[in-house]
Parts: structure tokens; C-alpha cells; sequence
């Protein structure tokens, strides 16, 4: 499952998505079959952030979980650059997709999972020291976080289940900008956030594209969307007459088209 | 099978087309898996799909009638379970493995003291001073969040929940590599359960532990698992990443019992 890049220029190359379908058969309600995405293609560099474009219901999310192995597609080809190799994820053994997220795929649901009775700041730790970061200076680059995304130090102790839709979704973001990801997913990480968080979060995105993550990202706020991104990508609704007709566009450049 | 051929990587459990049978009736069929060093495996599935007796087979508890179980000795050696002697049997059962029953009744020894119950796998493999072992029990008490005070204890006097936080460190204080656990918190009120999850996700996590896990509550497979197993009628119908299965079910069943859970 390991690609070798022969071309140099393509040695930064982060993500490549082939042909990739994916349908779910909904076995409880009839059988029904929804083909949302069919021979997607999309590549992403390390620096670069591509937004993806679409009306909702086009299969934007879909695409987002299929890049973290969390949805599992019917054909084609998800290639992650890993340590160096590029390895598909569609096929890959639990335990590799596993090892992949751990230290190269972070991913920015929208909403946070609460894990009951767990601190906030326990659970923005916890990734950086599964990868065996000291705990201290885990801790430590957790508080920067958390100040930098305006969490009051007094509910830094405080499992996140009571806090507000806003502060939930720092900590969402928090949890996974506290690694240095190679890759980011980004499912709408402004989505309920003031301004001045907005602009933080921004910042912390360009600070991620700076020093070389690949990111792929929904972004409904135009202005996030133009301050953090350098390319779109067009997923297409599903044709309702044809289910398994999908055309995806896939511009290189920046278009300001409606989302 | 010297250990200078093999690949660094080895299962520390394999089962090969696993079989077993009551009297004609058919509880697990041709059942495969892997399980990595340091991974949780849940077993989910309806009461009656077979997932206690895989446990039972797996862990040396019931003779299966077919397939092979092997299991990775510290030695680094793939042994078949039932090819050990029975000394060699109870002592992995003793030492390098931990069974979590759903009653810590059948875990642990009710008559005996609290620290009598954490001593006695300590004992197993070889401690003897009676100072280190109580200061161990205490140690461990704590980590599993019971009062060491209480270390004289007859289990009798203990809660549920606390019964099953002793039972978990009585079997961990040996450094088990590999634990079965049965519905750890089935019986259990939800505010307790909470307690219980986290208590063994942490736990879990230090000790570097790899599990099975036999649940029919799927919210408890997503929060300990890292890969799901999903049973119906002894037979393995879907397995694959813990939230992959969860969020995006492939077979019929599956799709069943992921809508089937009420939204809180």
C-alpha cells in the first residue's frame, strides 16, 4: 500500500484522493441506496488549505470522514502521506488507520465528544501525550492553547459537558491544533464562535499552513474562508435523478462562488 | 520458531475459525481475529449472539470444539492455549491475564479482606513480605479510587461499584498484559458507570493493557475501544475501526442495533 512519488515536485504532496465513491445503503429504511460521492479526485499539498465548496447535503462532511477513515467508501483510493510513504486508507488495517490519525491526520469535528468527568485541559493533553510528550510540557503547551483561545483558567479543571456551545468547540479545536498535525480536516471550526475567537482560530490555521500542514477544510464564513485558504473544491449535490451520476468540479484557482 | 525469523510485529492473540457448540446448537462459528498489543477489541452484539461464550473460549475458561487460540507468551512464542499444561494455564490465568466478570461476585473472594482479595495474585507470583504486599493493596485501592482505610474490608461491606473497582485491581496488580472483561458495567447506575469507564480508560491507557471487551452497550464500546466486532448468531458479521462501525454501519444488523440506541 506504499506509492513512491518518482517526481520531486510531487514530494509535497500531503493527501490524493482518487476516484473515490461512496454510498451508504440504508438497510433499516427499505434498502434505499444514496450515492453521495462518486470518482471524487482531490490532492492537497503540504501549505496548502483547500476549501470545500458546496450546498449543504452536497457531501462535504462525507468527503471529511472518509479522509479520517471514519466513513468507509465503496471504490477508490485515499492516499496520506505517512512518515514519508504515501499509504491508502481505504483497506488499511484498523490499527494503521489508528497510527495515521495519532501522529499525521488531525480532525476538527463540529461537535465536541464529551468524555464524561474528564478535565478540559486532561483532554487537550491527551493527544500529545499518547505520543509520548512529556506531560508537563504538554500540560504547558495546553494552557497556551487555552489562553490563547480565551477559556477562563477556572474552567481549565472542568469536564467540558457544561460549558457553552462556543467554548465546547474551542476545546474541540484546542484538542487537535495542540499537535502539529501534517494534515488537518476541518469541519466548520468557526462555526459558533465570536468574532475575536474567529480571528484566533484564523490565526492558528495560517500558523498550521506556515509550517507546512496540508489542511482540508468546510469553512461557511467567507471571511475565514478568504483569509485561510488557498484553493476551493466543488463537491456537487447529488442528481435526483440519477443517483449515481455526480460531476465534481475541481478548480485549482480561487473562485468566489456562493457556498 | 526462534525469534530471530519472525517480524518485530506479532499479535498477542489470535483465534483461527474458533467453534463451539451446545448440544447441536451452534454459539460461535468460525470466528477469526487478531488482537495488537495495547488494543481494545469490543465485542458487541444482542444477549444470546454468542459473545460470552467467544470470551469464555478465549480466555481458557471453556474447551472449544474447534480452532485454534494462540496466544503470545512473554517469552515472545505464539503458544496454542490449549496445548499448555494446565500448571502453565493457571498461571497465565493468574498472572499475565485478568478476567473483569459483569458480577464482581465471581471475581472476587467475598469472605476474605479487601486486601486479602488484591494480595492473593500478588502471592501467585511469588510476593511474600507481608508489609509490601498490604502497602501494594493499599497503593492500588487508591488507584482504582477506594478508600486504602478500607483495606481490612470484607467486599460484603462495599457497594456495587466499589466491588468492581476491587475487582479490577485485583486483577490488575499483577501488570496483566491481556484483560477480559464482561460488561464491566453492567449492573451498574449510570453516575457509576461514568466513574467506572473513566477510571478504565485511564488505567487502560498507562498499563499499555490490550482487552476484550464484551458489551451490548454500544456508548461503552466507543468510549474504551479502538475496533468493534460485531456478532449475530455466533458468527462475526462486521468488524473494523470502533467509530467507522459506529458511524457508518455496514451490515443490515449493524445499521439495527447502531439506530436502535436512544438519544439522550
Amino acid at each position: 500500500m506504499t506509492e513512491n512519488m518518482t517526481s520531486s515536485d510531487l514530494a509535497t504532496q500531503m493527501i490524493q484522493v482518487r476516484n473515490l465513491h461512496k454510498s451508504f445503503t440504508l438497510h433499516t429504511q427499505g434498502g434505499i441506496e444514496l450515492s453521495v460521492l462518486s470518482s471524487t479526485d482531490l490532492s492537497v499539498s503540504t501549505g496548502e488549505c483547500v476549501a470545500l465548496m458546496g450546498p449543504s447535503g452536497a457531501g462535504k462532511s462525507t468527503v471529511l470522514r472518509c479522509l479520517y477513515g471514519n466513513y468507509l467508501p465503496q471504490a477508490g483510493a485515499i492516499l496520506i502521506r505517512h512518515k514519508g510513504h504515501m499509504i491508502n486508507l481505504v483497506g488499511a488495517e484498523p490499527r494503521n488507520v489508528l497510527a495515521i490519525r495519532r501522529e499525521t491526520l488531525g480532525y476538527v469535528s463540529q461537535f465536541l465528544r464529551v468524555i464524561p468527568r474528564i478535565p478540559a485541559i486532561d483532554l487537550i493533553c491527551e493527544p500529545l501525550v499518547t505520543l509520548g510528550i512529556d506531560p508537563k510540557a504538554a500540560r504547558e503547551k495546553a494552557a497556551e492553547l487555552l489562553t490563547r483561545l480565551r477559556i477562563p483558567e477556572r474552567h481549565w479543571a472542568l469536564a467540558p459537558a457544561t460549558f457553552s456551545g462556543g467554548e465546547q468547540q474551542r476545546i474541540n479545536i484546542a484538542r487537535t491544533m495542540v499537535v502539529d498535525y501534517p494534515v488537518l480536516l476541518l469541519d466548520e471550526p468557526t462555526a459558533s464562535l465570536d468574532a475575536e475567537n474567529r480571528h484566533t482560530v484564523i490565526d492558528l490555521i495560517l500558523e498550521a499552513r506556515d509550517r507546512g500542514a496540508a489542511i482540508v477544510g468546510i469553512f461557511h464564513d467567507e471571511e475565514v474562508r478568504d483569509a485561510v485558504c488557498s484553493a476551493q473544491h466543488h463537491v456537487a449535490v447529488p442528481s435526483a435523478q440519477d443517483g449515481t451520476q455526480m460531476n465534481e468540479m475541481n478548480s485549482g484557482d480561487k473562485q468566489d462562488l456562493a457556498g | 520458531m526462534s525469534n530471530h525469523d519472525q517480524p518485530l510485529e506479532q499479535p498477542l492473540l489470535r483465534v483461527t475459525d474458533l467453534a463451539k457448540s451446545y448440544g447441536g446448537h451452534a454459539a460461535c462459528r468460525e470466528v477469526s481475529f487478531d488482537l495488537w498489543p495495547g488494543e481494545i477489541l469490543a465485542v458487541v452484539g444482542e444477549s444470546g449472539s454468542g459473545k460470552t461464550t467467544l470470551l469464555k473460549c478465549i480466555s481458557a475458561q471453556l474447551a472449544c470444539d474447534d480452532g485454534r487460540i494462540e496466544y503470545l507468551m512473554r517469552d515472545g512464542v505464539m503458544r496454542d492455549i490449549h496445548s499448555l499444561s494446565e500448571a502453565e494455564r493457571r498461571f497465565l490465568m493468574r498472572t499475565d491475564w485478568g478476567f473483569v466478570h459483569q458480577n464482581p461476585r465471581e471475581g472476587l473472594r467475598m469472605r476474605v479482606s479487601a486486601g486479602a482479595n488484591i494480595a492473593e495474585r500478588m502471592i501467585a507470583v511469588g510476593a511474600r513480605n507481608y508489609g509490601k504486599i498490604r502497602g501494594t493493596a493499599e497503593d492500588w485501592m487508591d488507584q482504582v479510587e477506594l478508600d486504602p482505610a478500607r483495606v481490612d474490608h470484607q467486599p460484603n461491606t462495599f457497594s456495587g461499584g466499589m466491588q468492581q473497582r476491587l475487582q479490577i485491581a485485583r486483577n490488575l496488580v499483577t501488570h496483566p498484559r491481556l484483560m477480559f472483561m464482561d460488561e464491566p458495567t453492567g449492573g451498574l447506575d449510570v453516575s457509576v458507570q461514568a466513574r467506572l469507564l473513566d477510571l478504565l480508560r485511564s488505567l487502560v491507557t498507562k498499563m499499555q493493557l490490550s482487552a476484550v471487551l464484551v458489551t451490548h452497550d454500544l456508548a461503552v464500546a466507543r468510549l474504551l475501544s479502538h475496533r468493534i466486532m460485531v456478532m449475530q448468531g455466533g458468527e462475526v458479521i462486521e468488524t473494523g475501526l470502533t467509530d467507522q462501525v459506529l458511524d457508518d454501519p455496514q451490515h443490515p444488523y449493524s445499521q439495527m442495533l447502531v439506530s436502535s440506541i436512544l438519544p439522550v
